[in-house]
């Protein structure tokens, strides 16, 4: 099972000739994802990495059936890239993009709000390193190496911290059954509710946790989610205890702007909500094992 | 970015928001002249530096005769002022914005933000104006009307109609309110910010509204489309450290700490300062250098990180996904060679060809002290710490 994508999900890569596209296409390729095809638009009827390249996303969809796409197009034009996969009937995208403008993104938001909630594609990103079902499919830019396959669902907002929690869990011999990358900004295509909300209906994860930072009221808004819908366990970590007020630390929306949104007050908060709480970023492995042990 | 009181005024004058008369002066001189321009006999000479609640810090005076003008100018110029935005550090004067009095009927408080629980451009407004948002929203959250706007149509007229009732002005005030929230709004979507404050905004004694002071911060995400705003940078309101550091497409923020770091990707960064405080040290910073840390911008970093003068032990912790660990362990071998390190280095590598990694540093001969977890990275980074201060002492 897993969530989002698996070894069947047909896969085509937005901005798929260019260096990094064509970089990452190959590493997909040779972990075992699907990828079917990409897009360039200009470039259609041309092969690359063996494969179809496309003018836009609605022929990749008719021709090859493509259902998932992962976008490496420059900021300028990813909202764009975005809406033409929503459009084209693609159900879930992952936005890798870094430095998107706020106001474009909510410009997507409102244009996904705009299809019924059954045919509505599902994004994750923009400013993330994508989402993995170990020994399945990846769409994304990270070491698929690291992650073993199991039952442990991980949902977060950094790459490497991400990457720091699945390579904590393998040492313990803890699998993973998706690891899904929300990103950084401050608007974001899926938030952490939206992704504890699928891992919920997926039979294979056991338990979720869920690695949040600074800003924003995501974290907050899962933990409610969890204490009121989830019958999984959820465990979390929250980064950025040294970080002060007002100042942005690295990502677009990792910055404590109004109450509630420092580390302290969300480790409190979950803490209340029922949430088991990582001690620290070396004891994100640890507390999955004491977690998974109890089940 | 954030942009001057001046130039945020000047941006919203073009869209058919109504400022009071005001010059920029670089000297008590021009301060003076300034005036003169002006006329009238009240003036009020105000410090631009990139941070509200300036008058609290002193840095708004107001003035009834040129020789006040230019004792209150030459007090300003070059002075540190410091508010609770900026820190303790403080920020620098270097330019006055001169502008005429104006007669306060009222002050109100009026804003627009983005707002990401709802993911829209939110409007703020409070008949209380002159306080913070922040002691309006805990002191009299009920004051506080909001008003949500779609990002599709924009700003439409009955919520600038709303928002003016809210705010409690007359009905003869009604059209001048509506082109000034509209004009607002505009110049905010026009261009990219992502926060606009007028406070206050305010009525005078004509019957017109007057934004009295005006703050505007820019998403750097659009700048690229966003020429003219860009160039409204101004570098001396910056941690100089962190203009370097962004120059050279390094993010770097300097805190209090004496423990400098060097780590990939910004939430990994963030968990290890975490680690380092739990473990009973203080972080000099946060840097994250970004996946592709090439031997060149690992230099850079070194060289960002040691310029801290304060710092007593450096962590390096990287988790290699698409790069590789051994990349990163000659880039860092080369860096300590150059620049020849006078305090501990610590590094923790993992990911990708870690063993390699590993070995490059063992045999390098060079003092590193190598961790293989977070945990007892910023165990060993804090222990060399406090030695290093007891051989200090």
């Amino acid at each position: 099972m897993a969530i989002l994508i698996n070894e069947t999900t047909r896969i085509i890569v937005q901005g798929f000739t260019g260096k990094i596209g064509t970089f990452h296409a190959q590493d997909m390729i040779n972990y075992g994802s699907n990828v079917v095809g990409g897009i360039t638009p200009g470039k259609g009827g041309q092969k690359h990495l063996d494969r179809p390249v496309f003018n836009t996303v609605k022929e990749a969809v008719n021709e090859v059936g493509a259902e998932a796409s992962i976008i490496f197009v420059p900021p300028a034009f990813a909202a764009d890239s975005i809406m033409e996969a929503a459009d084209a009937g693609i159900k879930y995208c992952v936005a890798i993009t870094d430095g998107i403008p706020t106001q474009d993104m909510m410009k997507v938001k409102n244009f996904l709000r705009r299809f019924p909630k059954e045919e509505r594609m599902v994004l994750t990103g923009p400013n993330c390193a994508g989402t993995i079902s170990p020994g399945r499919a990846m769409l994304g830019i990270m070491p698929g190496h690291i992650y073993m396959q199991g039952n442990v669902g991980i949902v977060g907002r950094s790459g490497t911290l991400g990457y720091e929690a699945a390579d904590q869990m393998k040492a313990l011999g803890i699998g993973v059954s998706t690891s899904v990358g929300i990103g950084g900004d401050p608007i974001n295509g899926s938030s952490h509710r939206d992704i504890l909300e699928i891992f919920e209906q997926d039979p294979e994860t056991k338990v979720v946790i869920m690695i949040g930072e600074i800003g924003g009221p995501q974290e907050v808004e899962a933990g409610l989610y969890a204490k009121e819908h989830m019958t999984k366990p959820l465990i979390a970590y929250i980064a950025g205890l040294t970080a002060p007020e007002g100042r942005r630390m690295g990502h677009a929306g990792a910055i404590i702007s109004s109450v509630g949104e420092s580390a302290a007050e969300k480790v409190a908060i979950l803490k209340e909500l029922g949430v088991t709480i990582c001690p620290t970023p070396a004891a994100m492995g640890e507390t999955v094992a004491a977690v998974l042990a109890k089940l | 970015m954030d942009i001057h009181e001046y130039q945020a005024k000047e941006l919203l004058a073009g869209y058919g928001v109504k400022i009071a008369e005001g010059g920029l002066a670089y000297s008590p001189e021009e301060a003076v002249q300034r005036a003169r321009e002006i006329g009238g006999n009240v003036w009020a000479v105000k410090a631009q530096i990139h941070s509200g609640a300036r008058g609290k810090a002193g840095g708004i005076k107001i003035c009834f005769t040129h020789d006040e003008v230019e004792a209150a100018a030459e007090a300003l110029l070059g002075k540190k002022l410091v508010t609770h935005q900026t820190g303790p550090a403080g920020k620098v004067c270097g330019r006055l914005y001169i502008e005429a009095g104006t007669n306060i009927v009222k002050e109100l408080y009026f804003s627009f933000l983005v707002d990401r629980s709802s993911e829209r451009i939110v409007m703020v407004g409070s008949a209380q104006g002159g306080m913070e948002i922040e002691e309006l929203a805990e002191n009299n959250p009920d004051a506080l009307t909001k008003i949500y706007i779609s990002p599709a149509v924009g700003l439409q007229d009955y919520q600038a109609r709303e928002m003016a009732f809210a705010l409690g002005l007359e009905p003869a005030l009604l059209s001048h309110a509506v082109k000034t929230i509209k004009g607002c709004y505009r110049a905010l979507r026009d261009l990219d910010a992502n926060m606009l404050e007028i406070n206050p905004l305010v009525i005078n004694s004509n019957d017109e509204l007057i934004a009295l002071d005006a703050k505007m911060g820019f998403d750097d995400n659009a700048l690229f489309r966003q020429h003219k705003v860009a160039e409204l940078r101004d570098k001396t309101q910056e941690d100089p450290r962190e203009t370097a550091a962004g120059d050279r497409g390094l993010s770097y923020v300097g805190l209090d700490g004496d423990i400098g770091c060097m780590i990939n990707g910004a939430g990994l960064a963030m968990a290890t300062m975490d680690m380092i405080k739990l473990a009973g040290g203080e972080p000099a910073n946060f840097l994250d250098v970004g996946g592709g840390a090439s031997a060149e911008r690992t230099e850079k970093a070194f060289r960002l990180v040691l310029a801290d003068k304060g710092v007593k032990a450096m962590l390096v912790n990287i988790f290699a996904g698409i790069n590789r660990c051994d990349w990163i362990a000659e880039g860092v071998v080369e860096a300590v060679k150059k620049i020849d390190m006078k305090i501990p280095l610590i590094v923790r590598l993992s990911g990708t060809n870690v063993e390699e990694g590993r070995r490059i540093i063992a045999e390098s001969g060079l003092p590193i002290i190598t961790a293989e977890t977070l945990a007892e990275a910023a165990e060993k980074a804090v222990k060399a710490r406090n030695e290093v201060v007891a051989n200090e002492r």
